[in-house]
């Protein structure tokens, strides 16, 4: 498992490769990739800064992984969050999952995104033409994470 | 007590703070927000009923009710937006 906070970019190819080298065990991985976009709420956004909570997002990210892990069979996990100043079509967030079969990898990794969006504590300020401005939590978001509780 | 209270995000900027070393004589996390709230101003409008925050006790996220330890961490912040 491997949980990393940083401001530097990631790079996604190199992360995967790492996942398997070495092992002949995986059958598949599944990768998501979230973007920083030009468009929020109608208005052009220039940049953004993540702020995050330093301590406590390592821990609830490490929990996420651990209850992801108690769902599925997952071999390997990798998660890389961002923080800092971003740009529009800069990396924000990796999730890569590792298991033996492709179901796993796909559910756990999306999973992981859900609970990820809902429970780390991260915060995006957008630089829009009108000024800055936090981002609101979206209900969509908790919905996201509730579908998983049910099952 | 003694407590060290942490903000974040909006509410930080809002509060002007970051971080402050509380000595408080409640025992709950909504005894340390009804406190908060008498200092009137941002932090009466931020931390009112209704408004959308959350309250960390040593990096976990707790109920209203959840009692404070002793040199706990409390950290207050808007729901996250991350990812």
């Amino acid at each position: 498992m491997k949980i990393l906070v940083q401001a530097d970019p990631f790079d996604l190819g190199a992360e995967v490769a790492a996942m398997s080298r070495g092992r002949t065990d995986i059958g598949a991985i599944a990768s998501f990739v979230g973007l920083a976009r030009d468009l929020n709420e109608g208005s052009g956004v220039a940049a953004m800064t993540l702020e995050h909570y330093p301590g406590m997002t390592e821990k609830a990210l490490a929990a996420v992984v651990d209850d992801a892990c108690s769902r599925w069979t997952l071999l390997d996990v990798t998660v890389i969050h961002r923080v800092g100043r971003l740009l529009p079509g800069d990396p924000i967030v990796l999730v890569a999952v590792a298991s033996q079969h492709r179901g796993e990898a796909f559910d756990a990794c999306e999973f992981i995104m859900d609970y990820l969006k809902t429970q780390a504590p991260f915060w995006k300020k957008e630089e829009t033409m009108e000024g800055d401005r936090w981002v609101e939590a979206r209900a969509s978001d908790d919905a996201a994470a509730a579908r998983w509780q049910a099952s | 007590m003694k407590l060290r209270v942490l903000y974040f995000a909006r509410l930080r900027e809002r509060f002007g703070v970051g971080e402050e070393t509380l000595d408080f004589a409640g025992a709950t996390a909504a005894d340390l927000v009804a406190a908060l709230q008498t200092r009137g101003g941002v932090w009466a409008e931020e931390l009112a009923a209704g408004r959308a925050f959350r309250v960390a006790v040593n990096q976990d996220v707790v109920a209203l009710d959840a009692l404070l330890p002793d040199n706990a961490e409390v950290a207050i912040f808007p729901p996250v937006t991350g990812g």
